[in-house]
């Protein structure tokens, strides 16, 4: 889960971090409001994802009309996505130097990395492509988190010597959000240090581990609600289903994250575009299985569905039982491609076939004729 | 010959007495695999599926002398279950649960430093299985046969596709390996290309990579060294949208980093032959 940054900077705030002071605003008369109590803003779209500045979803207000206006023209827009149903309007800030600061999962290190830079405010992964050494790293102890001496070093090794005594009690707040909230990433960027000598969070990210949720349910609880996303993947979230939209539209369910992913990758070989991914994992029970078509359904793009089954020890008959009883409970209509193989493959075609159902022998097949059925292809 | 596991592996389950640890189980010794006994504390001195269980694997590891184990526990108790494991001296570890927190994974990666002769397989993973011999985890025994090929998989169905193929062309497996899908995971692509190079018995080599992270460029570095194997690689996710977790935690790219395009150059690069589908794998290979 990627919380909002008034999400992430309340979080931060929780750890004794000093935030801004910042009002949210659901409609221009409440940014408004925050201008009369904060005086000049930033007013910020709440979106959990980044270049949002980039998009025109931060702009700064000087008057209470400004800020109405910003609010105006930011709620409701569109970024990389996701629809903007909030603002955060934020204290300006007197800006002395930016910081960069944030832990993250480094995959090939198997380990979380630690990077700060004196060069704060632009992306780090342009830092760390112009100049790679501008970042310092440190790989902290997973059990006992970083030691005073390590993050010193790391410090003058970043150039920021003079704000050593605040940084390393900063960073060791920070750091707490790995073992308190299982983050995969906390970043600040920039940590801004102000004209007055505070050291304060200019903008905060934060992302949680989905797989610890079941640590962090007050977490869920208090912010899960309020990210509006895409409305087929909350409905399959909600189903307990591994989905995620795509523009597409034949719909795709295939059991295993790798054989739907390579499903996805036939359909756009054949000359389709998938609209979804969606894995309903092993098994193939025709609940999950009618959970997951009644999902792509929902979709008015979709023009036909294509099912990948590969049926380790999970019998062909019942899958294909499963498969018929969900269509008819659906009422669906649309073009349906079943491939499946595994015990007793044969007779789950044939009921497939007895029932109207196309059953597709090799998963390159199926995807041509899905394809082909929902005449979808590019010449 | 094998890599890792064959018939004289001796097989600890922990979590034997669970719906899927039983299940499991049970297939496992239908291929002949030697489940030597069983963990669930409380349940020691029991017996399950034919096999003493024990509290702990220290006490198991004792009275039976099993160096391998595979755990079935839920998600929340998981990775202490790899790091008893490692603690009691088991040299194979394969960890079939699914959602371990990440964090708690990078703990265990920590923890097993200090026992370096402990191999982990997985998490989140199918296992491996040494056809005709032995198996720990779920890579069902009839997509297999014995053979001189050797394979190595981050995906569960997308390799019994592959490895069901490969057999109905008549080209056996040496052992297969399920590496699994999470960014923070055990044994490496190039940790497992390393042991088959070294096993006479396999000639020949797929990978079946996907999206995200860089293990398959590291393996592919690996080989264009210089190999003894015939290899095929296959990289599915190649149409995923960017920032998008594509099932698995670790399927995702992150910019430039870990699509399937750098992917397959580096295998190419490496002399590997690239397959555009499942499909083409057989082929390639001959």
């Amino acid at each position: 889960m990627k919380l909002l940054e008034y999400q992430a900077k309340e979080v931060l705030a929780s750890l004794g971090i000093a935030i801004p002071r910042g009002v949210v605003a659901r409609t221009p008369e409440e940014a408004a409001a925050a201008f009369t109590k904060l005086g000049p803003v930033a007013v910020k779209a709440q979106v959990p994802v980044g270049g949002r500045g980039k998009a025109g979803g931060i702009k700064l207000a000087k008057t209470a009309d400004e800020a109405r206006h910003a609010a105006e023209q930011i709620i409701g827009m569109d970024i990389k996505g996701f629809k903007v149903a909030l603002v955060y309007c934020e204290a300006a800030l007197e800006i002395e130097r930016e910081i960069y600061l944030g832990f993250t999962v480094d995959r090939d290190a198997r380990a979380n990395i630690l990077m700060l830079s004196a060069k704060g405010g632009m992306e780090i992964e342009q830092v760390a492509e112009e100049s790679p050494d501008a970042i310092a790293r440190l790989y902290p102890n997973p059990w006992r988190g970083p030691l005073d001496f390590e993050l010193t070093q790391l410090i003058f090794d970043a150039g920021l010597g003079e704000h050593a005594r605040q940084l390393v009690a900063l960073i060791k707040k920070l750091h707490r959000a790995i073992p308190d909230y299982d983050a995969l990433t906390v970043e600040i960027n920039p940590l801004v240090v102000t004209r007055g000598g505070e050291v304060v969070a200019g903008d905060a990210k934060l992302e949680i581990d989905d797989n610890a949720a079941w640590r962090h349910k007050d977490l869920e609880q208090r912010y899960g609600s309020v990210i509006e996303g895409d409305r087929f993947e909350v409905e399959a979230k909600r189903r307990g289903l591994t989905y995620v939209s795509l523009d597409g539209d034949i719909g795709i369910i295939g059991n295993g994250a790798g054989l739907c992913m390579s499903t996805l990758d036939l359909v756009q070989r054949a000359g389709g575009r998938a609209a979804n991914f969606c894995d309903i994992g092993g098994g193939a029970k025709a609940e999950v299985v009618e959970n997951a078509l009644a999902v792509i359904l929902m979709n008015p793009k979709v023009k036909g569905v294509l099912i990948n089954v590969f049926g380790g020890i999970t019998r062909g008959d019942e899958v294909a039982k499963g498969i018929v009883t969900a269509r008819d409970n659906l009422n669906m209509k649309l073009p349906l491609v079943v491939r499946m193989s595994g015990t007793r493959e044969e007779e789950g075609r044939q009921i497939l076939q007895q029932n109207g159902v196309e059953p597709g022998v090799s998963a390159w097949e199926a995807a041509k004729k899905i394809v082909e059925l929902t005449g979808a292809a590019v010449r | 010959m094998s890599i890792l596991l064959d018939s004289s592996t001796k097989v600890l389950v922990q979590g034997i007495t669970g719906r899927e640890g039983s299940f499991h189980t049970e297939q496992m010794q239908a291929l002949g695999t030697k489940v030597v006994g069983g963990i669930n504390p409380g349940k020691g001195g029991t017996t399950h599926l034919g096999v003493p269980v024990f509290n702990t694997v220290a006490d198991a590891v004792r009275a039976t002398g099993a160096n391998a184990s595979g755990i079935f526990v839920p998600a929340p108790f998981a990775a202490d279950a790899i790091m008893e494991a490692a603690a009691a001296g088991v040299t194979l570890i394969v960890c079939i649960t699914e959602g371990i927190p990440i964090q708690d994974m990078i703990k265990v990666r920590e923890f097993l430093h200090g026992y370096p002769q402990a191999r982990l397989i997985g998490a989140n993973c199918p296992g491996l299985i040494t056809p005709g011999q032995a198996k720990i985890g779920i890579i069902p025994q009839r997509i297999t046969r014995p053979g001189f090929v050797g394979m190595v998989s981050r995906s569960g169905t997308l390799t019994y596709e592959v490895g069901s193929a490969l057999s109905a062309a008549g080209m056996g497996q040496s052992t297969i390996v399920g590496i699994g899908g999470d960014p923070v995971l055990g044994m490496t692509f190039s940790d497992v290309v390393q042991l088959f190079e070294k096993d006479p018995a396999t000639t020949h080599l797929v990978l079946i990579g996907e999206i995200g992270g860089s293990d398959e460029e590291h393996a592919a570095e690996l080989l264009a060294r210089g190999s003894r194997l015939k290899a095929v690689a296959f990289i599915s996710g190649r149409t995923a949208p960017e920032g998008k977790r594509m099932g698995h935690a670790g399927a995702i790219i992150s910019g430039n980093r870990g699509t399937a395009k750098s992917k397959e150059e580096a295998f190419r690069n490496a002399g590997v032959a690239v397959a555009e589908t499942t499909d083409d794998i057989v082929g390639l290979l001959r």
